[in-house]
This record gives structure tokens, C-alpha cells and sequence, in this order.
């Protein structure tokens, strides 16, 4: 189109003007029919005569940089005129002519962009627009170029256009409220006349009438029904519960039971099991571990604890310091103490703090027979003491006698059981008065019931005493129980005792035998005789005296049932005892039952009950050895057996020959006690000296003391420590022996009394208190308590004791032996000096024999010599010859 | 037979050995040298605490058995050798 119009210019151009033109114009046309030129451009070529005219000489005065040239129209008209047409102008010249404007844009046209070097704008608008936007893009350009180095990009402020209208006008007016018309004015104003006049006012409630208000409430529009179309919710779930109830059938409770058995092998099976292969192969695999472990327990124990065991030694040694008796308590009668002194000692076996006092006169056979009738008035007495009272004594037994010796029976403490100066035996059954031992021991809670006895101390009366004819005939000076657990038939072979309770008891005397008495009342057959006396003797005498009825079975008519004399050995005449010790048997049954408790039985019917069972009944034990110790007061030890023996020639019963006897002591033996560790070991103690003895050992005594120049007038064994025992002496002083540490001389001495000491006793009160009792012949009984180093033994003790018994043992063998062989040396000593004696008396002849057996021993020699060279060879044979 | 007679023997010369007690896996005992009423206890009690320290063992660790128990008391000790069919039984007085 464009293309076209030029064309048309053009060809309006050819019709009437120049050929010059129109070679031109078709290169021209050609040139510009091939690029798009606008209409307002026309491209055209001036001659420099023409450029010269207009001053846009190419290159010079319009350049690349400043091609725009605005020439005037009255210019170009006159141009026109003047060459009319050889003006380059001539094509134009309608357009020319046409321009509104006084100058039109010429524009250098460098690049030929258009065709021609120059081109023409014929638009007052192109002008506009290529001066303006050019000039700008020029600027811009510039600025572009200027700033492409820069490299900055500056916005584009955006040039504001004139407002082209798209309808949105009307909109804005529909929408606009303006007034269409002008506003109307009015003015009321009431009548005149009602203006000032008096009005009156009231008041009106609101709700009265309907016309007072008006009310517009709310109600529910259909029309504005909103429907939910979503909504929140939560939701839980929960697990369906239910309740229920259940409840179990009662049933009545019945017993069951059950027995079971712990299942066993037949003989078969075990067989079949001992051979199988598989136990052997077990049993030779498992033995070697067995070996290894059962070894290994006796090379060394792996348990014990070594620390603790060496430390209980050296407390022993570094503990504490007190080793001397301290002195408790002292105990001293003053209404019935003086000038008496205290016989002999027993503890209360089972009541803790009571102890028994024998008080005797303290008067010689010659002063007793001269006082004798004052003597009788004056009763004696054994006094019990309580820890609590040191004054009063809590109890006291009325004796027939004075009493050397007593003690309580084992199985029942209420019984006690003395034999007395006349040779007598003594019961008493103190069970009524127990309980006021008891008491008092406890602190003594009822104060009214003590006010009445705390002034008079009960007297109880013996309740039975042997008959004086078959008892002893001197002063009984030992008495003991037989232990519980056995009992002696008529011969004195021990039997069981199936009661359990000590009936039998020993008593000895100087007068030369050992007796046996038993508590119960003899046997049906025998009782028949004497049922009637006793019957008779019952009914006058019914407790006259408040003695209870244990042993009325007995009283006066107790006789010993078996009579052990001593007949001496190797002399005629007999032994007179005054110690004697048993060795205290006890039986195990091999049930393992152990002797029941006796604290809940009533003894008083006991005895009463227990009848002598017949000897087909009774079971003989084997265990039970019937031998018995005995110190006479010829200061020697008599072994003895007491059974009896039945003596086939004439058929009464006679008591075995002693043993032996050792003859030890230069005077009376005053103790012979056994010590409580061991049961083979016995001490016996006389005036000057003191030996050990080991039963068994009849050589000699184990140990044996030195003379000592203060009396010993008593001794005893330690309780608690197996190594330890106590002399004591006639300055009242208590030696305290200690094997451990000296064997020759007492570890300690003690002075306790002034007076001699004349009986021992020891009682364990506690774990940690041990104490002494000591009597002296004043009639004081000390209380002393026994330091810890003599209470408390060690581990080993018991064994370093019985190793040095051991060992003293053999020394005494060991001396016997030398003794045999000191005599055997003798006699071939002497056998050697008979032989002396007898060599002289024929010299001569041994003369002759010597040189008739030097002349053969020559002989001899030269016989074998010649052997002995011809063997070796260096004998020829020639020499052989002429030698023979 | 002989053999295990002999084991016996040389198990009761050891010093101190007061009972041997031959049990099978189950705890009958099949040989004793105690009373019946001792063996039947001690074999019942051991069989019992043999399981409980064979349990134990192997809980620890699973490839381990237990091969011999010693059980010290005051008086005595009592030596337990299990094995799968049988276990053997001594009693020892080891401070004699």
C-alpha cells in the first residue's frame, strides 16, 4: 500500500515532469518499493546545487548526527519557480503547496533508509513526531548510549497522554447524586394566639395504651435463612462399659488332707541302674572332682576367718588389766555366826544370788565333848544367803547335827540332802519356801507380806534322817548325788533310771566305807514288815514340826542299801575316805532325748511314788563307769570299784579290792574334785601340797606341787577356763593357779580373810559375772567376782590343757621306762662285775690256749696265703711243690 | 557293678566323708550309704536346688552347664556333681 502511494506520487510526479525523474524515480521507486516507508516520508534526492541553496550540503551541513533540516515552504515554492522543472522539488509540489505549515522537516538520510540520501516529511504530525520523539530519542539515545556504558537502566517516567474517554464517564455520572432540581423551603409557624399561652404538662407511662409506643421486634426473615453448609465438630470414643455383678456359691468348709510318700526305687531297679553303662561312665567322670574338692578341705579350711581367730588370743593377753577377785559381797550372821564357822558351801542351782551355808562349831573333839550339852541346845543351822539382803538370811535348816558337807539334789533344788557329825544323813525339802527365795531375789515387790517374815527368818525342819544304826559311825564329811540319769541296783551295777531323777545318793565317812543310800521307800515285799510300823509311826506323828511329808517314808528308818568298804591293799586294815569323787556319767540315748525339764514336777508326791523296781526290770548300762577316787586321811588316792561282789565261798556280798592306791600326801587329803572340762582329770589337795591326776595313769600324779609352808586347805576347779583352779590357804588368802602360765607356783594370791579359808565354790551368775564364794572359819562367806582373765577362756585353751596332760602323761611313761631300763643297765652292771670277780681263777690255762690258738691262727694264715697267691697267679708251681 | 562299688570305696576313704548318695535325673536315689529317711531328704532338696543352679547357669549364659556345687554350712559340706542321667551326692565333714 504504501509502496503504492508513493507511486501514485510518483506517477502524478511522471505526468508532468522531468525524465531525469524518472530514471530516478523508478530506482527511487525500486529502492523505495522494497523498504516501508510511511506516507508522510517521501525520499528524494537533491543535487548540490540544491543543497547549496537550502545550506544541507550532505555530510556538511547535515550530518548522521543532526540530519534534520527545516526548510521554509516560501524557500521551496520559489525554488520551484525559479527552475522550475529542474527543481528536485518539482515532484512535490502539490504536497509542497499543500503543507499547512510554514517549514517542512528535510532529513538527511544517511542510511538510506528510505532509498534516498534525503527524505521529506510531509506531515505536520511526522514532523512533529520525528523532531520530537527523535530529538528525544536522540537524547535518549544518547543518554541510552551514555548510559549502556554506565550500565544503568533508568526507569521510564511514563509520559503522560490526554485522557482518552472508554465510557467510564457515564458510570461515574449515573452514579453521582446530583440535585435535579432546587431545594424546596418551607416554614411553619403555629397560630399567633397559641404562642405565650399557659400550657400544662403531664405525665405519661409509656405502656399505657397502645399508642405510646411502637413496637418493632425482631423476627425471623425466611428470606435471609442462612444454611450451614459445614461445621466443626469432635468426636471421642469411648470403650462400652458394662456392670456386672458375680458371686461365688458358699460351700461349707471341709477338711481334706493329703499324703504323700517320696517315691523310691524297687531293689530291681536300683540293680538294673548300677549296672547300666551310662552310671559307670558318670562315676568315673565325676570322681576326679570329687577327689580334687574333698582334698582341698583339709589342706586348708577356706572359711576361716584368720583375722578374728589370732585377735581373740591377744585379748586375752592385752585386754583387761584387773586380775585380782574384787571382793562383791560379804555375808555374816550375827545371831547365828558367832564363834561358828562355815563348813561347807553350795550354790543354788537354779535360783541366781541364793547360796547355802553350812555353819558348824568352830570347836575340837575335845572341846565338843566337854560343851557337849551345851552343844545340844544350840541348834545348828544352814543359812541360805540372798544377794539382796546381806543381813538377814532368807532361810534356815534346822540340822540334828552339825553339818559337814551337803548339797542340793540335781534333779529338784528343793531338796537337799547333809550328812552330819553323827553320822547321819540329812533331808530337808525346803518347796514351801521357795517362792519366798524367789521374791526376794526379784527386789522383793510385796512389802506387806515381808513386814511379818522380815524379822523372823523361817526355820525348816529336816524331814528325814537316817538310822542311826546302819549309817556311819563318824562324822560323814562327802556326800553326793548320783547323777539322773542312772541308777544302782543292789550290787551297784548301774541300771537306767527311767524317772529321770537323782534318788540315790553317796555319803562317805572315816569310818572306812562308802555308802549308798537310795530316796525311795523300799520294796513291797520288804515293806511288809515295816508298812505296819510306819503305818503306826505315821498317825502319832502328823507333822508336828510343819515338815512336809516327802520323806516320811524314810525318816529313821533309812538304811543304805549298799555298803562299799576299802579294804586295804596289800595290808589288812582299811581305808577311812574322806573325799570321794565319782566320775560323772552321763548316758546319751540314742533317741537323742534329753532328760525332761524338772521345774514343773511336783517332788513332794515324786519320791513318795517312785517304788525300787524289781532287779529282772531294770536294764543294765555299759556305759557307766563304777569306779570311784577316793582321799583318805592317810593322804593317799584310792581307786575302787564299787560293785558288789558275791563272794562264792560263803555267799555274802563283799565289795571289791581297791585298785590302787597312791600314797601322795603326808596328810589328809581335804579334796578330791574333778574338774569340769575333763572328765579323767582329778585334783586332790592336802595340807602341803597338791597333785593332778589323770584316771588311767597309775604311775603317778600328773602334777604335783611343791611344798608349800602355809597350809592349803581347799581346793577347787574353775568353771569357766579349763586351766585354772584355786587353792585356798590358812591365812585366808586364795591362790589362783594357772596352768597355762605356771606349773610351779600360783599366778596370783589373793589375801581375802584374816581366818583360814575353809570351802571354795564357784557359780556363774552370768556370762559376765562369775563369782567366787569363799568361807572362811570365822563364819564369813566372801562373794568375790572372778576378774575377766580368769573367767574368760580362750578357743585353744581346752586343747593347750589337754596337750599338757598329754605330755606330762608321757613324761611319767617316759620315766617308768627309764626306771625299767635304769634297772635293766643295773643288773647287767652287776651281771658284768660277777663275771669280773669271776675271771681270775684260771690264768694258766688260758695262757696255754693262747699259744696253741696263736700256733693255729699262724697256720691259717699261711694256708691262705698260699691261696690267695696261687689264684692270683703268682705262685709257680714249683714252689708249690717244695713248700709242700 | 564292681567299679562303681569301687569308686565308692575311694570316695569314702577321703578323710571327713560322713554319706555318698547315687541319684538318678529324676531324684530317686539309687545308692546310698546313708539311712533311707536322710537319703530320700537329701536327695529331694538337692535335686531341687541342682535344677534351680543349672537354670541359673545357662540363664547367664546359654553356653555354659554347670559342672559341680558346693554347698558349705556350719557342720558340714555338701558336694553335688549333676550330670545329664545321674547326679552324685557327698557329704563331708571337712574340720575334723
Amino acid at each position: 500500500m504504501s509502496s503504492k502511494r508513493p507511486k501514485s506520487k510518483e506517477a502524478h510526479k511522471i505526468k508532468g515532469k522531468d525524465k531525469k525523474k524518472e530514471n530516478n524515480f523508478p530506482t527511487a521507486d525500486e529502492g523505495a518499493s522494497e523498504p516501508d516507508h510511511p506516507d508522510y516520508i517521501f525520499p528524494l534526492v537533491l543535487t548540490s546545487a540544491t543543497q547549496e541553496l537550502f545550506g544541507c550540503r550532505a555530510d556538511e551541513d547535515l550530518t548522521g548526527e543532526n540530519p534534520y533540516k527545516l526548510l521554509k515552504k516560501e524557500d521551496i515554492v520559489q525554488d520551484m519557480k525559479t527552475r522550475a522543472s529542474v527543481s528536485d522539488f518539482s515532484p512535490i509540489k502539490q504536497l509542497v503547496l499543500d503543507y499547512p505549515e510554514d517549514e517542512l522537516l528535510l532529513v538527511f538520510d544517511r542510511d538510506f533508509t528510505y532509498g534516498q540520501s534525503f527524505y521529506l516529511v510531509l506531515t505536520v504530525e511526522a514532523k512533529e513526531n520525528i523532531l520530537k520523539p527523535s530529538v528525544q530519542g536522540d537524547d535518549e539515545e544518547q543518554i541510552n548510549h551514555e548510559e549502556e556504558d554506565e550500565e544503568m537502566i533508568i526507569p521510564k517516567t511514563p509520559e503522560s497522554r490526554p485522557w482518552m474517554s472508554l465510557g467510564s464517564e457515564q458510570e461515574i455520572e449515573e452514579e453521582s447524586v446530583t440535585e435535579s432540581r432546587p431545594r424546596l423551603r418551607y416554614k411553619i409557624s403555629p397560630l399567633l394566639r397559641r404562642c405565650g399561652a399557659p400550657v400544662c404538662f403531664s405525665d405519661r407511662i409509656a405502656l399505657d395504651g397502645k399508642e405510646g409506643f411502637v413496637e418493632c421486634p425482631s423476627y425471623q426473615d425466611k428470606s435471609f435463612s442462612i444454611r450451614e453448609m459445614e461445621r466443626h465438630t469432635a468426636i471421642q470414643a469411648s470403650g462400652d462399659t458394662k456392670h456386672s455383678s458375680t458371686q461365688t456359691l458358699w460351700k461349707y468348709p471341709r477338711n481334706m488332707w493329703t499324703q504323700y510318700e517320696s517315691r523310691e526305687f524297687s531293689p530291681e531297679e536300683k540293680e538294673h541302674h548300677l549296672q547300666s553303662e551310662n552310671l559307670k561312665n558318670f562315676i568315673t567322670s565325676v570322681l576326679t572332682r570329687f577327689e580334687i574338692s574333698l582334698q582341698q578341705n583339709h589342706i586348708t579350711d577356706v572359711f576361716c576367718d584368720d583375722w578374728t581367730a589370732l585377735c581373740e588370743d591377744d585379748g586375752a593377753l592385752t585386754g583387761k588389766t584387773e586380775t585380782q577377785l574384787k571382793e562383791y559381797q560379804s555375808f555374816m550372821d550375827l545371831h547365828f555366826s558367832k564363834e561358828k564357822t562355815i563348813s561347807h558351801i553350795h550354790w543354788h542351782p537354779t535360783i541366781s544370788g541364793v547360796i547355802a551355808v553350812a555353819m558348824t562349831e568352830r570347836l575340837s573333839l575335845e572341846e565338843r565333848i566337854d560343851n557337849s550339852t551345851k552343844l545340844l541346845l544350840n541348834p545348828s543351822y544352814i543359812l541360805f544367803w540372798n544377794f539382796t539382803d546381806p543381813i538377814n538370811p532368807q532361810l534356815q535348816l534346822e540340822c540334828p547335827d552339825d553339818v559337814l558337807c551337803f548339797q542340793f539334789c540335781p534333779s529338784d533344788p528343793n531338796i537337799i540332802a547333809g550328812g552330819c557329825m553323827n553320822g547321819q544323813v540329812v533331808l530337808w525339802d525346803i518347796s514351801a519356801h521357795v517362792e519366798r527365795l524367789q521374791d526376794t531375789r526379784s527386789g522383793g515387790k510385796n512389802i506387806s507380806n515381808k513386814l511379818d517374815k522380815n524379822n523372823v527368818t523361817p526355820v525348816v525342819r529336816y524331814c528325814a534322817v537316817s538310822g542311826i544304826e546302819n549309817g556311819h559311825k563318824a562324822p560323814i564329811t562327802d556326800i553326793q548325788w548320783l547323777p539322773e540319769t542312772f541308777e544302782l541296783s543292789k550290787l551297784g551295777i548301774p541300771v537306767e533310771n527311767p524317772s529321770r531323777i537323782s534318788v540315790q545318793l553317796g555319803t562317805c565317812a572315816p569310818d572306812c566305807c562308802v555308802l549308798f543310800w537310795d530316796l525311795r521307800p523300799p520294796r513291797v515285799v520288804s515293806q511288809s514288815l515295816t508298812d505296819v510300823k510306819q503305818k503306826s509311826e505315821e498317825k502319832p506323828l502328823e507333822n508336828p514340826h510343819g515338815v512336809p511329808n516327802t520323806f516320811k517314808h524314810l525318816n529313821l528308818t533309812w538304811k543304805p542299801f549298799i555298803r562299799v568298804s576299802l579294804p586295804k591293799i596289800g595290808s589288812s586294815g582299811e581305808y577311812s575316805p574322806l573325799k570321794f569323787s565319782l566320775r560323772d556319767n552321763t548316758v546319751d540315748c540314742p533317741t537323742g532325748d534329753k532328760p525332761p525339764q524338772n521345774t514343773d514336777r511336783e517332788e513332794g508326791c515324786g519320791f513318795a511314788q517312785l517304788r525300787v523296781p524289781s532287779a529282772k526290770q531294770q536294764k543294765p548300762l555299759e556305759n557307766i563307769s563304777t569306779k570311784l577316787y577316793v582321799g583318805t586321811e592317810d593322804g593317799e588316792l584310792v581307786y575302787t570299784d564299787w560293785k558288789i561282789e558275791k563272794d562264792n565261798d560263803s555267799g555274802r556280798l563283799l565289795s571289791s579290792k581297791p585298785i590302787h592306791r597312791l600314797l601322795v600326801h603326808d596328810t589328809l587329803v581335804n579334796t578330791v574334785s574333778r574338774s569340769p572340762f575333763f572328765r579323767d582329770i582329778i585334783l586332790t589337795v592336802s595340807s602341803f601340797s597338791f597333785a593332778i591326776w589323770k584316771e588311767g595313769v597309775t604311775s603317778g600324779p600328773i602334777l604335783r606341787s611343791a611344798c608349800s609352808k602355809m597350809l592349803r586347805t581347799v581346793g577347787h576347779w574353775s568353771l569357766s577356763r579349763p586351766a585354772v583352779f584355786f587353792i585356798g590357804k590358812e591365812d585366808g588368802s586364795i591362790e589362783v593357779w594357772d596352768l597355762l602360765q605356771n606349773s610351779h607356783e600360783p599366778s596370783q594370791s589373793q589375801n581375802i580373810s584374816s581366818a583360814a579359808v575353809t570351802c571354795i565354790s564357784t557359780s556363774s551368775i552370768s556370762s559376765k559375772q562369775h563369782l567366787l564364794a569363799v568361807s572362811d572359819r570365822l563364819g564369813t562367806l566372801h562373794i568375790l567376782q572372778i576378774p575377766w582373765t580368769l573367767r574368760r577362756s580362750s578357743n585353744s585353751e581346752r586343747q593347750i590343757v589337754k596337750k599338757y596332760f598329754e605330755k606330762e602323761e608321757e613324761r611319767l611313761e617316759y620315766f617308768e621306762k627309764r626306771q625299767i631300763q635304769h634297772e635293766k643297765e643295773k643288773k647287767e652292771m652287776e651281771a658284768e662285775q660277777q663275771r669280773k670277780k669271776t675271771e681270775p681263777v684260771m690264768p694258766l690255762k688260758q695262757e696255754e690256749e693262747l699259744e696253741a690258738e696263736a700256733l693255729k691262727e699262724y697256720e691259717q694264715f699261711l694256708a691262705l696265703e698260699k691261696v690267695i697267691l696261687k689264684n692270683m697267679g703268682l705262685l709257680t708251681e714249683t714252689e708249690d711243690r717244695s713248700d709242700l | 557293678m564292681a567299679e562303681v562299688e569301687e569308686t565308692i570305696k575311694r570316695i569314702q576313704s577321703q578323710k571327713g566323708v560322713q554319706g555318698i548318695i547315687i541319684v538318678n535325673a529324676e531324684g530317686i536315689p539309687i545308692k546310698s550309704t546313708l539311712d533311707n529317711s536322710s537319703t530320700v531328704q537329701y536327695a529331694g532338696n538337692v535335686h531341687q536346688l541342682l535344677l534351680k543352679a543349672r537354670g541359673m547357669v545357662r540363664d547367664i549364659d546359654p553356653q555354659n552347664d554347670l559342672t559341680f556345687l558346693r554347698v558349705r554350712s556350719k557342720k558340714n559340706e555338701i558336694m553335688i556333681a549333676p550330670d545329664k542321667d545321674y547326679f552324685l551326692i557327698v557329704i563331708q565333714n571337712p574340720t575334723e
